[in-house]
């Protein structure tokens, strides 16, 4: 296979066509770079879309409840249906034992009227538990969120937006300071900022203990939010998610008596239904990613049979000159064959090596909207190149072939 | 060396067939020096072409040092050619990008001779050809004669039985035409074989033997005194 004296007449083959060879490798050289190039952003738009999208707690589940709608053992629909403190220890400590991350109970006080001096406004006022800033991925800016003492203690704290502490408390640092909700203080012990913008910071958090014992609460709850343990992927988070707000669906609506084809009574909301759009939409873009490459592998493979087509042809004479010299059909097509894939090799690896550096360099680099760190995985590059080399090769054996089997006179006639 | 029995060829030129070689005899000994004359479309160089192997024909015999040249594969062609024939062509048909020592080297490459030996055997016969100086230049550095003289010498280098020279001097001045003539003579003084091709009298007389032919078949086949071309060198 290694041949001393083939390696040699190909050196000088490529000594003596500097041109030839030059445009060759450069045409294979920058199809690469551009491939790798092109992934790199593929991927780069992936990883920007996804951070865009991942500001909200994307395995989070929210239950609420609302009027019967339906007849059902006797009762008339038109029933509030409220859900207790039991409900949410059932569905936390039974049927999702060991499969739920955050869990929170959310009470919400009527008539939140909040003062601080002589600024008023009026802002949700939700009594919850601490788990509900990683639910709400609410970021703290200054103090901290509710704890288990505070739950305990029945403290009365609250919890303010950055909005509030704007509209109500301008310019003075509002920790530590007193609130007035509906007339009774509670301390200022942080303040928050919300990714859902002005909506979500429409809302102040105090402990639920506090809410409901102040706000006479009973043992009511409004709402139920979760998120869901994630799985080893995410179909498997998704399956089992589903299958944990169904049971969760059935127990409520069996323990407050509501039909079971009930939908507006008990509602069981699982926003990983809603992720699931934006994973397809980021699979869709991973597709476009591809079939863009994969046209430019196209391209490129058609680029090098060109290429190949060219050469075989401006040396059709050469070939005729050495067949009258008494060189095997074998020997014509090795010797083209042995030269382009050493010049596609040696540029594909260059065009390779160059990408993939500036791709490394520059690509931690990059953060714009919808691009981060643009990067290619190396195996699907370096295959890449490898097709490349192997179909060069198949694209230059079948005009090799053809120049080889021509009569060597029909070859010298060729001017 | 060459004998040939009732060869025929015929080309195909769209629906029509063209029949150039109608049954030609011909043998040629050891040593002879040979021209081939004839107008063009007389079949001479289409004769030239099946002798070389470049080219098949129809119908017919032809042994090569007795040995039976038939049911050639590409193969098979390459290795005769290879160790039987030495091509001189009227275009040169020297390889551009290859110097003049490489272009003689080449067809000792196909014999699987080591670059070292290949290169100095090459040298020899650069030598012999007077090119010595020029082994490093490129084709397109050297006279039209200064390339024929590397054709010829390219194709001694494989140590051929026949020499076969398609319109040698073709391309060639007369004063060039001569010198190449008078190269051709001193090989065939040490004995080689040479067919050559020619339309030009001048040319064929300085062989030793000329064969006319005329519409595919011999017309005239004489033995005639050698003019010396070094007389006109």
């Amino acid at each position: 296979m290694f041949d001393i004296e083939r390696w040699q007449e190909i050196f000088d083959t490529i000594r003596k066509n500097k041109l030839r060879t030059f445009l060759t490798g450069l045409s294979v050289a920058s199809g690469i770079f551009i491939l790798v190039i092109l992934l790199g952003f593929g991927q780069g738009m992936q990883n920007g879309v996804a951070k865009e999208f991942e500001q909200d707690a994307t395995n989070r589940i929210w239950v609420s409840s609302r009027r019967t709608t339906k007849e059902y053992k006797g009762l008339n629909p038109g029933r509030i249906i409220r859900m207790n403190d039991n409900n949410f220890d059932y569905a936390t400590s039974e049927l999702g034992k060991d499969k739920l991350e955050y869990k929170s109970g959310v009470y919400r006080v009527n008539g939140g009227l909040i003062n601080y001096k002589n600024e008023s406004g009026n802002y949700g006022v939700q009594g919850v538990g601490p788990d509900y800033q990683f639910i709400e991925n609410a970021q703290m800016l200054s103090g901290r969120f509710l704890n288990y003492d505070d739950l305990e203690g029945v403290n009365k704290v609250v919890v303010i937006s950055e909005r509030v502490q704007r509209e109500l408390f301008k310019t003075v640092d509002p920790i530590d300071k007193s609130l007035q909700i509906s007339g009774l203080n509670f301390q200022v012990i942080g303040v928050y900022s919300d990714a859902g913008g002005e909506r979500e910071e429409n809302r102040i958090y105090v402990p639920i203990t506090t809410a409901k014992r102040v706000f006479n609460g009973g043992d009511r709850v409004n709402n139920l939010s979760f998120t869901f343990k994630p799985q080893e992927n995410f179909e498997e988070t998704l399956k089992e998610s589903n299958n944990f707000t169904a049971e969760l669906e059935e127990y409520l609506k069996q323990s407050h008596t509501v039909a079971p084809d009930d939908e507006n009574a008990v509602r069981v909301f699982n926003v990983l239904n809603e992720a699931k759009r934006y994973f397809g939409l980021l699979d869709n873009i991973n597709l476009f990613f591809w079939f863009v490459g994969i046209c430019t592998i196209v391209a490129g493979v058609v680029g090098v049979s060109n290429i190949m087509l060219i050469i075989v042809k401006d040396r059709t004479r050469e070939i005729g000159i050495r067949k009258a010299l008494g060189a095997k059909p074998w020997s014509i097509i090795g010797m083209i064959l042995h030269e382009a894939v050493f010049v596609t090799a040696v540029s594909g690896f260059a065009g390779f090596i160059v990408s993939m550096g500036l791709l490394e360099l520059l690509g931690p680099n990059i953060e714009v909207d919808y691009i981060l760190n643009p990067s290619v995985d190396f195996n699907i590059a370096i295959t890449t190149v490898f097709i490349l080399i192997f179909v060069g090769a198949v694209a230059g054996f079948i005009p090799a072939w053809r120049a080889a089997s021509i009569k060597p006179i029909v070859a010298l006639r060729d001017e | 060396m060459i004998e040939i029995k009732n060869l025929h060829k015929s080309y195909k030129m769209g629906s029509n067939s063209l029949h150039v070689l109608k049954g030609i005899d011909f043998s040629v000994k050891e040593g002879e020096l040979v021209a081939i004359m004839g107008s063009s479309g007389s079949g001479k160089s289409t004769l030239l072409n099946i002798l070389g192997m470049l080219d098949e024909a129809d119908s017919g015999t032809y042994n090569l040092d007795n040995v039976p040249i038939k049911n050639l594969n590409e193969t098979k062609a390459a290795n005769y050619r290879n160790k039987f024939l030495g091509f001189v062509f009227q275009s040169f048909n020297l390889i551009n990008y290859k110097s003049a020592l490489e272009n003689v080297a080449l067809p000792l490459y196909y014999q699987k001779v080591n670059r070292k030996k290949r290169l100095q055997k090459s040298l020899d016969y650069l030598e012999q050809v007077g090119l010595k100086e020029w082994a490093n230049h490129l084709p397109n550095e050297l006279s039209g004669g200064q390339k024929q003289r590397v054709a010829i010498a390219r194709a001694m280098a494989a140590e051929p039985k026949v020499l076969l020279a398609d319109e040698p001097t073709g391309a060639l001045d007369s004063k060039t035409s001569y010198e190449v003539m008078d190269l051709i003579q001193q090989i065939n003084d040490k004995g080689n074989t040479i067919l050559i091709v020619t339309h030009e009298p001048d040319i064929a007389q300085m062989c030793k033997r000329i064969v006319h032919l005329r519409d595919g078949v011999i017309e005239k086949d004489e033995m005639v005194e050698q003019v010396r071309a070094s007389q006109y060198v």
